[in-house]
């Protein structure tokens, strides 16, 4: 699964912090962007199944999801998701790449393919939280 | 905000042993089937080869291979694993957006680009050849940072305007810290490539030297009659002075 990929790569990112910050990391806040359409279930399993065995054993993640927001960069006019129809084949690829949306998504007002995504792309980690480690005992 | 992508990228290319980035600056000189037809000989040499088109608002070493994006799509598996097609691996965001236009603005192929190089497993491999977009902007400086063990071949043609574009994409590659192993000279006009000073100025060597072969159009679309081309003679010679440079 893709998401897999993606939670080797957060549980990646948290090890490589823990080895520059001193501490034990106690939460991970990590933000998903709806137009990567990630499968929640299967990317906590992944990151569970991941952890096991590291200093990460026991951190909480908790996660928000955002949703996608367009503006058009000719009109103006902003959109979401779920303001468009889109068949699962093209769900897909946006699945694997989120930029192929620029591919299938046009301005629901104006037309113009020329848009960007405003937020709510893909996987991002919005917090590390570290509790410090007493070592004199 | 921490992305998490950037930290797997060389973990994924960690059993690639040769990444050779194929770029120039100029548009229109060869690089999309220099890059496709450097893959396909080294595979019939017998390497594991991977190849990953990384222009992203106009791929085509799809076409060159001749790939019916329809019915062919990376399997899924803790990632994506690149569709082997003619004895090499091939990756292209081709398969996501087919052959419609995609105009991405740079902060978007800089996401696209991190996305899959993150996602794709490649495992082992002799060589991956990356066809770089044209220009010097974005995706040049994305995948120059991004790839550690990368080392880059500058392709131009005896044009000075080529010239002074491909002058300044080694400068920005020099500047990085990324080696440049060679140059190749395509659509060349006479014995003597204009290439030769380009070459002695940034300390590397001429890779390849290709005459214009106007019947090369006949073999987009068809690997087979590629390999079978003058155009792939020459670039088997090309393939010799690469593995030159790579077990000295």
């Amino acid at each position: 699964m893709h998401e897999w990929a993606l939670a080797e790569a957060v549980v990646e990112t948290v090890l490589n912090y823990t080895r520059d910050h001193k501490g034990k990391v106690v939460e991970v806040k990590i933000k998903i962007g709806k137009l990567q359409s990630i499968d929640l279930d299967i990317f906590k399993y992944a990151l569970n199944e991941l952890v096991k065995n590291t200093p990460l054993a026991n951190t909480n993640f908790v996660f928000s999801e955002e949703d996608a927001i367009f503006k058009c960069n000719v009109c103006g006019y902003m959109w979401g998701l779920k303001d468009i129809n889109l068949s699962n084949e093209i769900l897909e690829n946006i699945h694997f790449v989120p930029e192929a949306v620029y591919a299938y998504v046009k301005c629901p007002k104006c037309g113009s393919i020329d848009f960007s995504l405003v937020k709510g792309r893909g996987v991002y980690i919005e917090e590390i939280k570290v509790e410090q480690v007493d070592d004199r005992s | 905000m921490i992305d998490p992508r950037l930290t797997v990228i060389n973990k994924r290319l960690k059993d690639v042993r040769n990444v050779i980035a194929i770029g120039s600056g100029k548009g229109g000189v060869g690089k999309s089937l220099i890059a496709t037809s450097l893959a396909l000989v080294m595979a019939r040499k017998g390497y594991s080869v991977g190849l990953m088109d990384l222009d992203f608002n106009c791929p085509s070493c799809h076409i060159i291979l001749g790939i019916d994006l329809q019915n062919i799509y990376p399997e899924e598996e803790k990632g994506v694993i690149p569709p082997q097609v003619h004895g090499i691996k091939f990756m292209s965001i081709a398969y996501y957006t087919k052959d419609e236009p995609t105009p991405l603005r740079g902060s978007d192929i800089s996401a696209a680009i991190t996305e899959l190089f993150a996602i794709t497993r490649w495992n082992k491999l002799d060589f991956l050849f990356i066809d770089l977009p044209p220009g010097t902007s974005d995706e040049l400086l994305d995948v120059l940072r991004l790839i550690e063990k990368q080392k880059v071949i500058a392709i131009t043609t005896p044009h000075i305007l080529t010239i002074k574009a491909v002058e300044k994409f080694m400068k920005i590659v020099n500047s990085m810290n990324r080696e440049i192993i060679g140059i190749i000279e395509n659509m060349s006009l006479s014995k003597t490539p204009m290439s030769v000073k380009l070459a002695k100025d940034f300390n590397t060597r001429i890779l390849g030297v290709i005459p214009y072969i106007p019947a090369i159009e006949n073999y987009i679309g068809s690997p087979v009659k590629l390999l079978s081309s003058d155009f792939a003679k020459y670039l088997a010679e090309t393939a010799n002075r690469i593995l030159d440079v790579f077990t000295d």
